[in-house]
Parts: structure tokens; sequence; C-alpha cells
């Protein structure tokens, strides 16, 4: 009979490192902008019922002025929400690509891994590239390194990130 | 067959015997199985139905001549008979096998709903029903234009029935859950049926969670329509049945065409099949089909009366356990009377987001299900995006509850709350 794995159960250490329960706590740069002139852009996981709901302004340089996360979800989905506002706010629209490539193939290379569908709802930026763009540094964002081990979960860590690749498409249409 | 028998109260340990799943760990813990709300697990004497006809009798039925294909049609028209009689059903003519119950709504709203509804009619749906019985008649309405109306659904998990004869006023149909796939609310159904037929509408009814757990007499519950899937009661998946008054069944159209479902084809032309093979087109799925009759005599044997009350029974022990140890850190959703609803519990534990708790528990080998439960429009009425949802079934015990309890506990433990 099938039982155990063998191998080592990946635990909860793994998943929930303590930087990510911080911004689950405390998550950063929630709310709300009005709109417009912010751009608002809503995300869902269909699987869990997770929304998000992303407030973007830029400013003429084309730099992320300011943004807000509002919406609902799991620590995993939230705290990605929260590290994503920080990481992008202030940044041009180019450095956000290439934080937003970096980010998903560090979710992407490891979904190949393990057989999974991969997730590329935002399409466009070519991100077997982006995986060689090591300059790029993903700071406290290298926490949610530990969810590729869940795979069901990478869609709570990627949901803000497709969102923000939604709102930025929108946003410069 | 099932190591007990009708004779009095369920005795869970030979139960527990009979599903080698049971025996199985993960992440080296005792398997806890808090999903059958979901999917079933699946008793031996129901693999050993699929595989003894895969060993014995392959091939396909209501075609061959030779023995083992008379054998196969006949097993499979065996399963049929044991599913009709399992419900109470007149005939075994009026059971339609279909995959699973959301085939079994979709093959009502396009055949009865596309020959039957039009600009000017109404289709009354609750706020509680699973999308199964929701998007079949959006899409439907869509392209037919008629109008959907909605029972909505109080603080206590409860029908609002105040405007029920209001909402049936020109309806043509009512289609509503038996028991809520979250809330395990037990809806009134009789109720419903003769408000419906009062009004001229015919009742459809979502039995998915009903059937696998309560005593289900379609005359006594005066359905016109009710289906459910075999895979939530110990059955394999692939499998379900809509049932369906003989007269209604024979005045609609077919559903998919193909084989099995004509008496005669012409270039000009076909004449559909006799009732139930008229809405089964195709080799069907025979070894769930077998499969699904096995777990109907393993249901049977076991007896739904004791089935129900070990639920309820166990149910009480979880709603107190739940209480005594959490307090106010948990809300179950839905009825607080133990007889008033099925085994279903869907949590709410202080802060955590369900996806946090299922992911801890699934750590301590307890399987619930987060999200939202395929119910989104009653996950807006609770003011909620999702729950964890615990479901009990025939082989659960009051070991599985305390070992949710101190998975609970760990989760809080976990995320310092």
């Amino acid at each position: 009979m099938l039982q155990d794995k063998g191998e080592p159960v990946p635990g909860l250490e793994d998943l929930y490192r303590e930087i990510i329960l911080d911004h689950y706590r405390n998550p950063r740069n929630r709310g709300e902008l009005e709109s417009p002139p912010a751009h608002r852009v809503e995300g869902f996981n269909p699987l869990c019922g997770d929304e998000i709901v992303v407030y973007l302004r830029l400013d003429d340089d084309g730099r992320v002025d300011d943004i807000k996360i509002g919406g609902q979800g799991c620590s995993i989905s939230q705290s990605s929400a929260s590290m994503m506002s920080a990481a992008v706010k202030g940044k041009t629209l180019d450095e956000v690509q290439d934080l937003t490539r970096a980010f998903k193939a560090m979710m992407s290379i490891h979904e190949q891994e393990i057989g999974g569908e991969g997730d590329e709802a935002d399409g466009d930026d070519g991100e077997a590239e982006a995986a060689a763009s090591g300059d790029v540094r993903l700071g406290d964002l290298e926490a949610l390194r530990g969810v590729v081990k869940f795979p069901v979960r990478i869609k709570c860590a990627t949901l803000s990130w497709n969102t923000l690749a939604q709102g930025i498409e929108e946003a410069t249409a | 067959m099932a190591a007990v028998t009708t004779e009095g109260p369920l005795d869970v340990a030979a139960v527990q015997a009979d599903f080698p799943i049971l025996g199985r760990t993960v992440h080296g813990k005792r398997l806890v199985y808090l999903d059958s709300a979901a999917s079933s697990q699946k008793p031996r004497a129901v693999l050993d139905a699929m595989d003894r006809y895969y060993e014995t009798t392959n091939a396909n039925v209501h075609r061959g001549v030779y023995e083992i294909a008379e054998q196969a049609t006949a097993e499979m028209e065996g399963a049929r008979a044991k599913v009709a009689d399992f419900i109470g059903a007149p005939s075994p003519t009026e059971v339609v096998f279909t995959k699973n119950f959301t085939e079994a709504f979709n093959l009502l709203a396009r055949s009865w709903g596309g020959a039957n509804l039009g600009p000017g009619d109404a289709v009354v749906l609750s706020h509680m029903e699973h999308h199964s019985n929701i998007v079949p008649w959006q899409i439907l309405a869509a392209e037919k234009g008629f109008e959907l109306r909605w029972l909505p659904v109080d603080a206590e998990g409860q029908l609002e029935l105040g405007d029920l004869d209001r909402l049936l006023d020109g309806a043509k149909l009512l289609a509503v859950t038996a028991m809520s796939n979250v809330l395990g609310t037990l809806t009134p159904v009789r109720h419903l049926a003769d408000a419906a037929h009062a009004a001229g509408a015919l009742l459809a009814v979502d039995a998915c969670q009903y059937v696998p757990h309560v005593p289900t007499d379609v005359g006594e519950l005066g359905a016109d329509f009710l289906a459910f899937s075999g895979h939530k009661m110990c059955g394999p998946t692939g499998i379900g049945a809509l049932w369906g008054r003989a007269e209604l069944l024979e005045a609609m159209p077919p559903f998919l065409g193909g084989g099995e479902m004509i008496r005669d084809v012409r270039l000009d032309g076909f004449t559909p099949n006799e009732l139930p093979w008229k809405f089964e087109a195709g080799t069907p799925p025979i070894a769930e089909t077998i499969g699904l009759g096995a777990a109907v005599d393993y249901l049977e044997a076991l007896g739904m009366d004791a089935v129900r009350e070990h639920e309820v029974s166990l149910t009480a022990y979880a709603l107190r356990t739940l209480h005594e140890r959490f307090g106010d850190r948990l809300t179950v959703h839905g009825p607080a009377e133990p007889a008033a609803r099925g085994g279903v519990l869907s949590m709410a534990l202080a802060d955590l987001h369900p996806h946090d708790v299922a992911q801890v528990l699934d750590q301590e080998a307890v399987c619930v299900r987060a999200g939202h439960h395929c119910a989104k429009p009653l996950m807006r009425v609770l003011g909620v995006g999702a729950t964890a949802r615990a479901s009990l079934y025939v082989y659960n015990d009051e070991r599985d509850v305390d070992a949710l309890a101190d998975a609970l506990d760990s989760a809080l433990a976990f995320f310092a709350l």
C-alpha cells in the first residue's frame, strides 16, 4: 500500500517564514487611493476566493508614485501583496517589470520542476530570459521561495503580481 | 460486503476496516479524512466490484449477444435498479446515469429547460446553491431570456421562505439543494415541493449532500427531478444520476446525441431510444456504474437510518467539542441544532484565513477543504471569502473530531493567536 512518499516533509517554517508572517500581521501600503487619478484593478483566485485590489498611481516619468492594497486573502497572498507593494513603490516601470520577471521566475522555475502548469496570466513578458536576470535583487521577496514546495499555494503568491501586471497594462494602454 | 448489518447503531470500527485508504499515513501520521462532502472514500466492496467487472465480465453493454456482454449489461442495469430502489424511485427507467451531479443538472437545463423556458418565464434558485445549480441556468437564461429569482438565506443559514409564494408566482421551476454543501442546512424539501406545485412549478432537487447521508424517498420529498453524484456516497468518480418523473423525462428532448440514445437513424433524422437510454449517449462508464451499485449495497447494509443517526450524534459531538475548546474564537456557520443539519462544518477560526488553517491541519494529516466550496453567492451572504470545511461520514468517529480540534489548536499556536 502507498504510504508516505518517504521524502522529508516540507515544514510549516519553510512556507511561513517570519518575514512573511510579519508582512501578514503588519501589511504595508494597505488602503485605497482616489481613482482616478489612480488606476484600480482587481484580481481573483478562483480556487480559494481570495480577492485583491491594487491601486496604482503612476507619475509622468512612468514611475510608481504610490500604490495601495485592498482585498482579502490568506497569509501568503496578503504578505506577497504587501512585499510587492513595498518593492515596487518609487520604481520605474522598467524596474517593476524586471522585479516581476525575477519573482515569477523564482516561482515558475520551480513550478516546472514539480510539473506544475505554470502561471503566466500576465502573458507578454517572456519570462524565460528573465530567469537569467540574476542582477535583480528580490530582497524580502526571497522569503517566498519556500512557497514552491507547496504547489497549491503558488497561485496565492503570484496573485498580487499578476494583478499589478494587469494594472500596469491597463494604465499604460 | 460490509462488516456490519442494519441491526442497531453503526459499528464505526468495523466500517473503518472496510476502507483501505484509512490504513495509510500522511506525514507519518494517521490519516484523518474530513472532506467527504467533496468526495468520500471508497470501501473495499466497491473497489472489488469494479475490479471483478474488468477481470471477469468486461464487454460493452446493450450490444453483444455473447455471454459476458449479457453479464455486463445485467450488472449495469442491476446497478440502475439498486439506485432506483435506494432513492424510492417507482421505476429504474426513471434513473438516468450521468457523469455526476453537474452533468445531470446541465442535462436538465439543456433538455427540459431548453424545451420549456423562454421570455416571461422564471426559474427560482436559492442563495445557498452550489455553482452547478446556478451556472447551467445562467447560461440558459442568457440564451432564452427567462428570469432567475432568488430565495434568500437568513443569518441562521436557513432559507427565508416569507416571499416564497411571490417568487414562485409565474415560475416554471424551483431548483434547490436538499442539504447545503457549506452550511449543512437541511432544507424543507416537502414544503418547497408543495409550494412549487401549488404555483404550477416543478421542483428539482440538488441531493448531492443528501442522498449519501439521509434516507431518501423521491415520492415523500415530492420532487419532480432529483440528482446526485456517486463519488460522495462511497462510489467511484465519473458516475452520478438524474432521477425524473417518467412523464417529464418522456416529454424531454435528448441531451447528447450519438450511439445508445437512438432507436433508429435515417439520413433525414433519428428516433430516440426509450427511457432511460434516450439520455445516455455513447458507451457509459460501466465499471463505475457497477461500482455505484456496490456502494448502494454497502450503504443499504449499514442501514441509512443508522448512517443518519451516527452523523447526527457525531455532529453534535463536534459542535460541542469545538465550542468547549475554542469558544468565541471559532464559528461554525449554519444551523446550531445537529438534527437540523448534516455533518458539514464550515469554520472560521479567529482571524486566520481558511487556507492557512487547512495548511497547518495538513501537517497533522487532517484533511479539510478550504475555499468557497463552489458557492460564491453564499460566501457573499456570509460575508466571508472562504471557509475551512470539515465534513463527516460513516467512517469518522470522535477520535477524528478530537484530532481536528488538536490541529486547530496547532494552527492558533503557530500563528500565535
